[in-house]
């Protein structure tokens, strides 16, 4: 980037011309992704679908990659950003590797990289419109952390990114300690996403969950939850209130 | 003053007259002033008996917190009471009507309340006025037909559903109901399930907080089938209270104290007769 060339007017980045130039809205959609710390390393849920505005039109976009052999990035938001990240982060491993220095890039160093990244492009106009989810573990370390849009970033024991603030963080805060097994952890996640699946209309039936350890990353087939629509009350709401609805 | 060429009866309904004037007016930067608002956390649920209603007591206006432990589950009848959410007046004002009016037919009917008079009544009124009274409710009661839950949307839409939330905690709280209701609670189980549904809120929304209030209507207790639990918990206690309390240190010493009235005549009015009544 040669600063120099750079001459045109600022008012040209907010004109009609340039709007072809930087993202104005997202197109195709995933929705919140969920993660918590257990006992061994980093539990991550998302579900697969893609919206495309109101219309489910992809149900079997995966939205948890890993990266290097530390971390793991579960993303929601655009997705056609999401895999700009994905190649953003490909060269950057590749580079490390080319090193071969035995050293290589920890979770932590690349939450710093996407935070930086996602900054920059929020103080050009021109944002990656995603809420990432990073995790990993390096050398016993367990590290769990979020960036948004917008450049908010931190790290925490459990993260929810758009719907999952609201629903699934209450959850979290209540029942996530310590040392939970992974059982325990999948639960929790299953919970969550049970709740999200319910509430959230751009939720779909088709989940996946990723674990990451000092060992690797293992994502899990998809699959789908159990719900249940049986409440009495719900079969025949007005049963009495004759006439009302 | 200038008048309008035809003078019109009032007719009912929201008049829209000054709304350009209002728009015009905030174009130009003057905005009217905000809403006092029960930015809330409102719940309720159907348990085996009755019906269980949950809400938290925080007002706010705008960022600030007006009223620490304010009331939102307002009377209706003795046997119905409703949560409200939005705009404090319009919540207080829309419940105090229906609750009169509620009043005087049970005195033309002779008979208790029914939670479906209740519903129609306010949801009449409020999409009479097309969502400008901003009261968003939760209505819970029992009578003859058995316990009954709805929700009333500003805008006079209804649900009738065996667990409901409101107000702008409502995902944290149903985030809990979704994951613990099930069917046939036992009163204790309810009250149990409401509080934490109402503490959700409180933690997890910044328009929620201070302590919960619980009622719980049945058919069965022997106070006429409703309890109302008034600050059921309170998890926001003020910390750091100086146990001693305050003492104001004294700056000036009263040596002397000498009243001196102004005016020694006293005014005797004669002839004055003493008042009937």
């Amino acid at each position: 980037m040669n600063f120099m060339a750079s001459t045109q007017p600022e008012n040209r980045l907010l004109g009609p011309q340039s709007d072809s130039q930087r993202t104005l809205y997202p197109y195709v959609t995933g929705t919140s992704v969920v993660a918590l710390k257990y006992k061994d390393g980093i539990l991550m849920a998302a579900d697969m679908g893609g919206s495309y505005g109101s219309t489910l039109r992809y149900k079997s976009v995966e939205r948890m990659k890993p990266i290097g052999k530390h971390s793991l990035l579960g993303a929601s938001g655009e997705i056609s950003d999401f895999q700009e990240i994905l190649r953003y982060l490909d060269e950057l491993i590749l580079y490390d590797n080319m090193w071969d220095d035995g050293n290589s890039l920890g979770p932590k160093e690349v939450h710093n990289y996407l935070t930086r990244v996602m900054y920059n492009r929020r103080n050009k106009f021109n944002p990656l419109w995603n809420s990432l989810v990073l995790g990993g573990v390096k050398n016993g370390q367990k590290y769990l952390g979020m960036v948004n849009m917008i450049g908010v970033n931190f790290e925490d024991n459990h993260v929810a990114t758009g719907f999952g603030n609201h629903l699934a963080r209450p959850i979290l805060r209540q029942e996530w300690h310590e040392n939970l097994s992974f059982e325990d952890g999948v639960r929790l996640l299953e919970k969550c996403m049970r709740v999200l699946l319910y509430r959230d209309r751009s939720a779909v039936n088709k989940l996946q969950i990723a674990k990451i350890t000092e060992e690797g990353v293992t994502i899990s087939q998809p699959y789908s939850l159990k719900t249940y629509w049986e409440f009495s009350a719900f079969k025949n709401p007005t049963q009495g209130a004759v006439g009302s609805w | 003053m200038s008048k309008s060429a035809i003078e019109m009866p009032p007719k009912g309904g929201f008049s829209f007259d000054l709304c350009k004037r209002n728009e015009m007016l905030a174009q130009k930067g003057v905005n009217p002033p905000s809403f006092r608002k029960t930015g809330t956390t409102i719940v309720g649920l159907i348990f085996q008996d009755g019906v269980i209603l949950g809400a938290d007591t925080r007002a706010t206006e705008g960022p600030i917190v007006c009223d620490k432990n304010c009331e939102k589950i307002h009377y209706m009848a003795p046997n119905i009471y409703c949560c409200g959410a939005g705009t404090a007046a319009d919540t207080e004002a829309v419940t105090d009507m229906v609750s009169s009016q509620l009043q005087l037919h049970r005195y033309h009917t002779g008979r208790e309340s029914r939670v479906v008079t209740a519903l129609t009544l306010l949801k009449r009124h409020l999409f009479n006025y097309q969502g400008y009274v901003s009261a968003a409710l939760v209505l819970g009661g029992v009578d003859v037909t058995g316990p009954h839950l709805h929700t009333i949307y500003p805008h006079g839409s209804t649900d009738t559903l065996p667990f409901a939330t409101m107000g702008s905690g409502s995902l944290a709280a149903m985030a809990v109901f979704e994951s613990k209701y099930r069917e046939g609670l036992t009163r204790d189980e309810g009250i149990e399930l409401v509080t934490e549904a109402i503490c959700s809120g409180i933690f997890n929304d910044l328009g929620s907080g201070s302590n919960v209030d619980i009622c719980v209507i049945t058919k069965y207790m022997p106070q006429g089938g409703k309890e109302y639990l008034r600050n059921h918990l309170q998890p926001n206690p003020r910390t750091y209270t100086s146990s001693k309390g305050y003492s104001f240190p004294k700056k000036t010493e009263v040596l002397l104290t000498k009243i001196t009235p102004l005016k020694e005549k006293v005014e005797i009015i004669e002839g004055g007769d003493a008042m009937e009544e």
